[in-house]
């Protein structure tokens, strides 16, 4: 596992707001991710978790320096780094199959994998779906479509942002089941962010802590529990309070649950 | 559609309360196919049994191996409403929801027989209407025994220049608006001279058009073909600057290339809007076409009308109104067909 696919090294990110004023998103991240495995990268909102995953995936550029994947310095964004949205990122006018068939299109080799289009609908369980449109299916069917866009270019890394954050319980553990599925055979590294500590044990072999103000990794805690993982275990459990006792003790001034 | 399932078959079953999941008992339906036909066959009934009192020369016209006046025309139209309601209600009689909107436009066919009834009496039958300017409803009828070829040259005159027009318009109106919408700089430099240029009425440029253009019809094709122009391009402009960033994101992040985010993003997100653009368009390029042919064409229904009117034959001058209620009508109608198929993917637009 000593086997390094992506090297992030001391990142720096800072946004302008229109009112000049500076938020310091990411402060000298640095990371290393071995391929094949699966990382969460866990914190509250505005730690920088998703500005992080933007990085990697070429959306967006830091300041000083610098991220690389299997030896290339990442410049733009490239299929190889496959990226999974929040909700409602489908294509509305394409229906499922050609949602499916677009990260073939967009890459123009679709005519040489055709045939993987259903071989990752049945794979996601919606046969029967393929015609309908983004709107005539659930929000977990439609992560489990823009899952499978991303996939069947084949990446070397998936990046995850939140991609089941407006899911229900019931839905997420469907799709979570679906994740591990899908990682177990394709042996994709993946890169989770996500706001579920839950999830987060479930899934990863490493969870990254961040903290916000600025956004920086506090902690990387190591999974080792073995497959198939039980929510309700002892030492998930165990895993659970130790992480939520790290981000609660992790903000310097906690901020009030909710605000009216 | 199901509760009507648990129903069928009861024809005195009970009222049911809410309006939209309301049954038109046979009963019912058979009344408003009596009313429906009863107009027209009213009409038919005035036209035979009220006496020509005015009047008024009705000249033969030999169509084909009939010997046809402009009354006799009239009644085959009448008798042909009738055929056409009756096939349509007994069509509808089968299914609940063909009965609902057969039951819902019966008082409307009503009104419009009747009023057709009263019409011919006091329009042909009796002369009480002003003349020429209201002939009657049989006597508007009468330019299509007249001459119905050269009406037909009218009507391809004006529909090969509003396809010339439509077309070029929406060609030159998509690609303007893709530019203006892709490149800030384009936008920069277009974008006001369409703002400008787009509340000015086309006609107002029919001077230019009609010295600058070789032929009178070039001159027309230009006038139709900036209405719709500017109206789609800056539509189509919009569209494409309202695509959601995470769109363009999810394609780069497939691997797609600038032709992909233009082609197969920001197109299809821009189509609603295109679609809208060109129905605004077509009210402008209706007038349009017709105040151009009536100004300056050497064809078209435009020009019919304005040629009828230097004879004061204001009963052609209403038979080009009513072909062009009906070919209006029908090129509105295609394209919306056209639009719900293209749209299909949108919510709410979708019918099963």
């Amino acid at each position: 596992m000593s086997d390094i696919i992506l090297d992030i090294k001391s990142v720096n990110r800072t946004f302008v707001s229109d009112d000049d004023s500076t938020t310091k998103a990411l402060h000298d991240v640095s990371l290393s991710v071995n391929r094949g495995e699966f990382l969460s990268i866990i914190g509250s909102s505005g730690c920088g978790k998703t500005t992080l995953l933007r990085l990697i995936a070429g959306l967006d550029t830091p300041e000083s320096g610098e991220l690389i994947l299997n030896g290339e310095k990442i410049a733009g964004t490239n299929p190889k780094r496959g990226y999974v949205f929040q909700q409602g990122s489908l294509f509305p006018w394409l229906t499922i199959e050609n949602n499916i068939a677009s990260g073939l299109k967009a890459r123009g080799v679709y005519k040489e994998h055709k045939g993987e289009v259903q071989q990752y609908i049945n794979l996601i369980g919606l046969n029967g779906f393929e015609k309908s449109f983004p709107h005539q299916i659930s929000g977990g069917m439609a992560q489990r479509v823009a899952i499978a866009r991303a996939l069947i270019n084949n990446p070397d890394v998936l990046l995850l942002d939140e991609p089941m954050g407006a899911l229900d319980s019931f839905t997420r553990a469907d799709i979570q089941d679906k994740l591990l599925e899908l990682w177990r055979k394709n042996k994709t590294t993946m890169i989770l962010v996500t706001h579920d500590v839950d999830e987060a044990i479930y899934l990863s072999d490493r969870i990254v802590i961040m903290t916000p103000r600025p956004g920086e990794i506090k902690e990387i805690i190591e999974v080792k529990l073995p497959p198939p993982r039980h929510r309700g275990g002892t030492e998930f459990l165990a895993i659970r309070r130790d992480i939520l006792e790290k981000l609660h003790l992790a903000s310097a001034a906690p901020q009030p649950e909710y605000t009216i | 559609m199901q509760t009507e399932t648990t129903t069928r078959g009861f024809p005195f079953r009970r009222k049911s309360k809410q309006a939209s999941s309301e049954r038109i008992s046979n009963r019912r339906f058979i009344v408003a196919f009596i009313i429906t036909i009863f107009g027209f066959l009213a009409a038919i009934a005035a036209n035979l049994l009220f006496p020509q009192i005015a009047d008024v020369k009705i000249t033969d016209y030999q169509v084909g191996a009939f010997t046809l006046d402009f009354n006799s025309l009239y009644l085959i139209v009448l008798a042909a409403l009738v055929l056409i309601y009756s096939g349509n209600g007994i069509f509808s009689f089968f299914d609940q929801d063909r009965r609902k909107k057969f039951t819902k436009s019966a008082p409307f066919r009503l009104v419009v027989g009747l009023a057709l009834g009263i019409w011919d009496v006091l329009g042909t039958k009796l002369l009480l209407l002003p003349q020429p300017f209201f002939p009657g409803p049989a006597k508007i009828l009468e330019p299509f025994l007249m001459e119905p070829s050269y009406i037909l040259q009218q009507i391809l005159y004006s529909l090969r220049l509003f396809s010339y027009g439509f077309v070029i318009g929406i060609s030159a109106g998509v690609l303007t608006g893709i530019l203006i919408g892709w490149f800030p700089k384009v936008y920069y430099w277009v974008q006001p001279v369409l703002k400008i240029s787009g509340v000015i009425p086309a006609v107002a440029w029919m001077p230019f058009a009609l010295t600058l253009f070789p032929t009178p019809f070039s001159a027309a094709v230009f006038l139709i073909t900036i209405c719709q122009w500017f109206t789609i391009a800056s539509l189509t402009a919009q569209g494409i600057q309202s695509t959601p960033k995470t769109h363009f994101e999810v394609a780069r992040t497939l691997g797609a290339k600038t032709p992909y985010l233009v082609f197969c993003v920001a197109i299809p997100h821009a189509m609603p809007q295109i679609f809208t653009g060109i129905s605004i368009a077509n009210g402008f390029t209706f007038t349009t076409l017709v105040m151009v042919e009536m100004m300056g064409q050497p064809g078209g229904l435009g020009y019919y009308i304005n040629a009828s009117k230097v004879w004061s034959a204001y009963y052609k001058v209403f038979a080009a109104i009513v072909v062009m209620a009906i070919l209006f009508s029908l090129i509105l109608k295609v394209v919306g067909l056209v639009e719900s198929r293209v749209l299909r993917w949108r919510k709410g637009l979708v019918k099963s």
